[in-house]
């Protein structure tokens, strides 16, 4: 029953919606804390590098940068799959929403790890 | 009063179009919306709508009343109409047979999926299976639905997919026989909504819960049918 999904990043219903929270949660955790940090220290370029040096962060950073990408792409094929009827054009939009995320993450894991 | 009404005709007609037409309602009273129809009725009996019961029990006369929808038998004129006119439209999303008239063939269908019937496969008791009056209390506010349609059509999320969306009156019914005790296919039912269609584009919108002349809420009931998934899955 229903379509399938093989262009989405859940197998079903509940996996796409338990994603699309929890990297909700992430994402919000993440805000507030640059939101703290912003609040709580006068930010140079010192405090901005130290914070990017510790490991700890470089993995928070990186967990956020992910469930922005699986929050995306939950999201934009939800989207496509409401509003684009025709399959070829909606598979094409999916297809490049997933190339843009897969970009971002493995950018964003060259800086965080200056690579 | 001005009433303006959706006309369709697809034998005769190359698009629908609205008519305006003046009704004369008696001196202090406040007729029914249905009333209204009927008057327009009896002076062009080409005016087409479904209509049985007049008092809110076969939900055939679902329509939508100057933007929203209702039961035209039970929504006093009063509380409709804005300056002193009376918009009539058909059910929205839903493809017209003629003037009010809908196919209701789609809502049917998403109806049909949630095996809207209790399934039981062991042998049937003597004189008949028993409820606790607290498990009997759990069917409250579900078993009532007449499957009007009105929450369905004023759904976004049914509008965009009617083919794929159960829609809040049939997943208001797929919680009502989840919840039954006497079911045993509790398995069966969920895993035929755990598709990422089926239950998961509510939006939590709610415009089902404002439109519903019965005063359910399939909202709260499709929360309940998110729950029993997420149990499944974890
Ligand atoms: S709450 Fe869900 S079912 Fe009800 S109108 Fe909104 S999207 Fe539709
Ligand atoms: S839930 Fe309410 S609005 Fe929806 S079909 Fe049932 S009675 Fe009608
Ligand atoms: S005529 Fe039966 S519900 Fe209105």
């Amino acid at each position: 029953m229903g379509m399938n999904s093989v262009t989405n990043i859940g197998r079903n219903g509940i996996q796409d919606w338990i994603i699309q929270r929890a990297t909700a949660y992430i994402l919000a955790l993440y805000t507030l804390f640059l939101l703290g940090f912003f609040v709580t220290t006068d930010v140079d370029y010192q405090a901005w590098s130290a914070l990017f040096g510790q490991g700890w962060f470089k993995i928070f950073s990186l967990l956020a940068l992910l469930s922005i990408a699986g929050h995306a792409w939950v999201g934009l094929w939800t989207v496509s799959t409401d509003y684009i009827k025709p399959a070829m054009p909606r598979f094409l939009l999916q297809a490049a929403c997933v190339l843009v995320m897969f970009v971002y993450v493995v950018w964003g894991i060259q800086i965080l790890w200056g690579l | 009063m001005l009433v303006s009404l959706y006309r369709y005709n697809p034998e005769a007609d190359n698009a629908p179009y609205m008519q305006d037409v003046e009704v004369e309602i008696p001196e202090g009273k406040d007729l029914m919306v249905l009333d209204v129809l009927n008057l327009v009725k009896e002076k062009d009996p080409s005016m087409s709508y479904r209509r049985s019961c007049r008092e809110g029990v076969c939900g055939s006369d679902g329509m939508n009343m100057n933007g929203k929808n209702g039961l035209a038998c039970i929504t006093p004129v009063s509380d409709v109409v804005k300056n002193n006119k009376l918009v009539l439209r058909p059910l929205p999303g839903l493809p017209v047979i003629r003037d009010l008239v809908v196919d209701m063939g789609l809502f049917y269908k998403q109806y049909e999926k949630v095996m809207p019937y209790l399934v039981n496969d062991k042998p049937a008791p003597a004189i008949e299976r028993l409820q606790s009056p607290e498990e009997r209390e759990k069917l409250d506010g579900l078993y009532e639905c007449i499957l009007c349609a009105c929450c369905s059509t004023a759904c976004p999320s049914f509008w965009w997919n009617p083919d794929k969306f159960i829609g809040p009156s049939g997943l208001l019914q797929a919680y009502r026989f989840l919840a039954d005790s006497r079911d045993t296919a509790q398995a069966e039912r969920l895993e035929n909504l755990d598709d990422p269609f089926s239950v998961f584009r509510c939006r939590g919108i709610m415009n089902c819960v404002s439109v519903c002349p019965k005063g359910l809420n399939p909202t709260k009931a499709i929360g309940h049918i998110r729950n029993l998934l997420l149990q499944r899955a974890t």
